[in-house]
């Protein structure tokens, strides 16, 4: 039976009417219309729509959203316009189609929050659960390699 | 530059656009409805608008899928007008004949590597005309010969004088002087933003998470649509249970569906579609529905029998593309003949964005939001689909999330459209992954025969080259397939006795276009072979290759360069081997080298770097050319180790990301890309990039062990299979 939920997704509070089960990806994109967050396989095998929870990267098609309940939800709208990471893909030029890339900054942001020196074996494992069907895999790399330094000299 | 400015571009917009406005901060609109535009400013062809604060406007009518074409386009318009490139905005143009491809106007579309190659003279063009009424106006008005003016930067200056004006106040005198249909257009010295490394338009909202793609759509009202579909290919609805779907709270409307025929197959679509307030509503009334099917049309298909049925047609009597000389007189007097066959498998598009499309069908009207590579053929189909008057849709085209070939196709647009006509509510209808996959039309498998004669002097003076692959693109008054034989039937090398047949292969498995096409499957077989060539005449791949491109100076030029900014020939650091391949594709030409190393043990290829030359003439961004290569290059070796999709019981059974997958981050590699400064033809550049990768990495791991990979993908097994052999 669909419940009323209150999510607090980007400091804000946001209640919605749905099953408990529902993924929380599906409410943050066609309940809420934050549309940053997509959608990609379902299984999380892609991570198109990783998002931050409690500032751990997570995969929003694999949490129901009632667990979701009480829990500090970040999105791709969430991370501020001038943070290093959102810069660097920008210097570097990364996006191509792009639709992959909220879910690849969510975990790149993940990353060089909690190691703003990562070694490209952290990169790797940061990241393997990220596909982009464009190839824009190198420019991601030199992205974080960019925006890590920025975290650590700022 | 043969023509010249079509009268059609000249007509005066009447209408409707905003579909998507884009400024170079980044999206900053995003129209749900349409809106009159502008009917001030300068606008001398349907291609932009320049408005009295020097803002140019650019309509592209070219989507986006990262291919970089909204930025592309509006950098020609931008130089040859010379406006400061800080004021240039872009719209998408609306799907109106006005604004279709040049130069038939008979459809509008994005495919075949031809955004830039194929609006590089219109719009060069369009734009030298404005400078030249601009200029003209400035003229007039100081009364001063015309050849004394001079413009930059969005001004007219006269040197002479040291007067000068900003365009924004010559609008209205140069909208009076008739277009000239044969501007001068500038020397590629005079360019100053063309060639240039300008960030993309579009990239900002791609990194806020604003860029709006075909799912992002959300209409007032709107439901949410979800299909079962025949699970297997040819099945139909023998019954289900309406009933027990509309129980589910939320569902509204249940309806049945049916896909169009696809050429050259049996495929269809047939199914039920099921409508709700949300989208899980949507999918637990699917769930509900309890379709049983009739056992479709080849219930046996499988892997196993499209793998065996391939290698079969090698030996069938195929239909002659292309016979030039004495191929059998040839091979009986050569002093080597070489034989090999090679093998790929069908592969999927698998775009990061799943198929959809939001459609609301009202009585006197018909929108459609969809990520399309061809809006024309949608409007077409509503047309046909709802009884409206073309005029009456209106096909909004998003950003795509890759289209590679697979947004080239109607169906998912059609499928939406009679959900929408049925239901006459607004209606967002969604593709899981696992439909994504299962109802893909794919890159044909393909198995390939060459034999060639080497003469003792190590030349090859025959080629006989059986290819079997299904049809699906047959043009008229021809019976040959163009892309099955595509590369083929103008072969690059200069070998004087060449055949080409091709084998139709028979299976309902529906195919299309997929990034490169045919070149995909031929660019792997054609340059495989040509290394094992080289290896049987006991020459370097390089020099064995120039041999035969005498009189193909692009083509030898693109491999000088690759081998010479590669190293080729020299010892390496780090790889085990390196390969080459070169190939012709989409009027580029691409030159590759790979570097790699084998793990024996396990079978595991690493590539270390791939180094890439690319002449595709005129470039007009080359950051963007530099993507696209390496972009190309990472899904051909995607395809090249990992990719097949997998049949089983008359159907598709590979489901997702775990039974069909992608390359990932820890298999990514370097890619050094050169591009040819060149005053030649212009060429694409989405596509050509991807035949010459599998081949040289294939060669590369050949350099490296001895063993020849002759058949896709090479998966850790088939290594270890080919290191046996060695």
């Amino acid at each position: 039976m669909a419940q009323s939920i209150t999510l607090k997704i980007n400091g804000q509070s946001h209640t919605v009417e749905a099953e408990p089960d529902v993924p929380l990806l599906w409410v943050i994109r066609e309940y809420l219309q934050l549309s940053g967050t997509k959608f990609g396989c379902g299984i999380a095998q892609c991570g198109a729509c990783t998002v931050h929870v409690d500032g751990q990267p997570m995969r929003s098609c694999q949490l129901q959203v009632i667990r979701a309940v009480g829990r500090e939800i970040t999105t791709i709208e969430g991370i501020r316009e001038d943070h290093p990471v959102k810069q660097a893909w920008i210097d570097i030029q990364v996006p191509q189609c792009g639709y992959c890339q909220s879910g690849q900054i969510m975990s790149a942001v993940a990353l060089v929050e909690k190691n703003s020196n990562p070694s490209e074996d952290d990169i790797i494992q940061a990241m393997e659960g990220n596909l982009c069907r464009c190839g824009t895999y190198t420019r991601i790399k030199q992205a974080i390699y960019q925006a890590a330094e920025e975290v650590r000299n700022s | 530059m043969s023509s010249t400015i079509d009268r059609r571009e000249f007509l005066t917009r009447t209408g409707f656009t905003l579909a998507v406005a884009v400024t170079p901060s980044g999206l900053k609109v995003f129209a749900m409805g349409e809106t009159d535009t502008d009917s001030e400013g300068f606008q001398p062809t349907v291609w932009y608008t320049l408005s009295s604060d020097n803002q140019l406007t650019v309509m592209v009518n070219k989507v986006e899928m990262g291919q970089g074409t909204h930025t592309a386009l509006p950098m020609i318009v931008a130089d040859e007008l010379d406006v400061k490139w800080e004021q240039v905005r872009i719209e998408q143009a609306p799907t109106r004949k006005q604004y279709y491809d040049p130069p038939s106007f008979t459809r509008m579309g994005t495919g075949g590597s031809g955004g830039v190659r194929g609006m590089y003279e219109p719009l060069r063009k369009a734009g030298a005309a404005g400078r030249e009424m601009l200029t003209q106006a400035a003229a007039n008005r100081w009364k001063v010969p015309v050849s004394e003016c001079q413009t930059s930067e969005s001004r007219v200056h006269h040197q002479t004088s040291g007067r000068s004006l900003p365009y924004g106040e010559l609008l209205k005198e140069a909208s009076q002087l008739p277009v000239p249909e044969n501007p001068r257009l500038k020397d590629k010295s005079e360019f100053t933003i063309m060639g240039r490394p300008i960030p993309r338009l579009d990239i900002p909202a791609k990194v806020n998470g604003e860029a709006k793609f075909g799912i992002d759509i959300f209409v007032p009202g709107m439901l949410y649509g979800v299909v079962a579909r025949s699970p297997v290919y040819g099945a139909e609805v023998q019954s289900y249970d309406e009933k027990a779907a509309r129980a589910v709270p939320g569902v509204r409307h249940v309806v049945r569906v049916d896909t169009p025929e696809v050429q050259g197959s049996s495929f269809r679509h047939a199914g039920i579609a099921v409508c709700a307030e949300t989208l899980d509503a949507a999918w637990r009334g699917r769930d509900a529905l309890n379709i049983k099917w009739s056992p479709g049309e080849s219930p046996t298909l499988s892997t196993e029998t499209v793998d065996r049925d391939l290698v079969a047609g090698l030996e069938k009597q195929g239909l002659s593309a292309r016979s030039d000389g004495d191929v059998q007189g040839a091979l009986g007097n050569a002093h080597q003949q070489v034989q090999a066959e090679y093998h790929l498998p069908y592969l999927a598009h698998v775009t990061m964005e799943p198929m959809n499309c939001t459609v609301h069908v009202q009585p006197d009207r018909c929108d459609m939001w969809i990520a399309t590579q061809g809006q024309s053929r949608n409007l077409d189909t509503a047309v046909e689909l709802t009884g409206l008057k073309p005029e009456q849709v209106h096909v909004h085209t998003t950003y795509l999330g890759c289209g590679l070939g697979r947004r080239g196709r109607i169906d998912f647009g059609h499928e939406a459209l009679q959900i929408g006509k049925a239901i006459e509510e607004p209606v967002k209808v969604i593709w899981t992954r696992e439909e994504d996959i299962g109802y893909d039309l794919f890159r044909p498998g393909n198995s390939t025969r060459i034999k060639a004669a080497l003469d003792k002097q190590g030349r090859v003076t025959a080629w006989s080259h059986k290819v079997v692959a299904p049809q699906f693109s047959v043009r008229q008054g021809s019976s040959i397939d163009t892309q099955a034989t595509s590369g083929l039937t103008r072969l690059q090398y200069q070998i004087p006795n060449v055949s080409v047949d091709w084998v139709r292969l028979e299976n309902p498995i529906p195919v299309t276009f997929w990034r490169s096409v045919g070149s995909s499957h031929n660019g792997f077989t054609v340059e495989s072979f040509m290394d094992e060539l080289a290896h049987a005449a006991g020459k370097d791949p390089l020099e064995f290759r120039l041999q035969h491109l005498k009189e193909n100076p692009r083509l030898h030029g693109v491999l000088e360069l690759v081998a010479d900014k590669a190293g080729w020939g020299k010892s390496l650091t780090g790889a085990e081997g390196r390969g080459i391949a070169g190939y012709y594709s989409y009027r580029s030409y691409v030159a590759q080298v790979a570097e790699v190393s084998v793990d024996r043990r396990t079978g595991k290829v690493k590539v270390h770097r791939v180094v890439c030359a690319v002449d595709c003439g005129p470039h007009v961004n080359p950051d963007t050319i530099h993507a696209q290569m390496m972009g190309a290059i990472t899904m051909g070796l995607s395809a090249a180790f990992k990719e097949k999709v997998l049949f089983a019981d008359g159907g598709v059974k590979s489901l997702n990301f775990f039974d069909y997958h992608l390359l990932r981050m820890s298999e990514s590699f370097p890619v050094e890309v050169h591009i040819v400064d060149s005053e030649d033809s212009i060429g694409g550049c989405g596509e050509p990039g991807l035949p010459p990768a599998a081949p040289a990495v294939a060669n590369a791991i050949f350099n490296a062990t001895g063993a020849r990979l002759r058949r896709l993908p090479m998966t850790p097994e088939q290594v270890l299979q080919a290191l046996k052999q060695v």
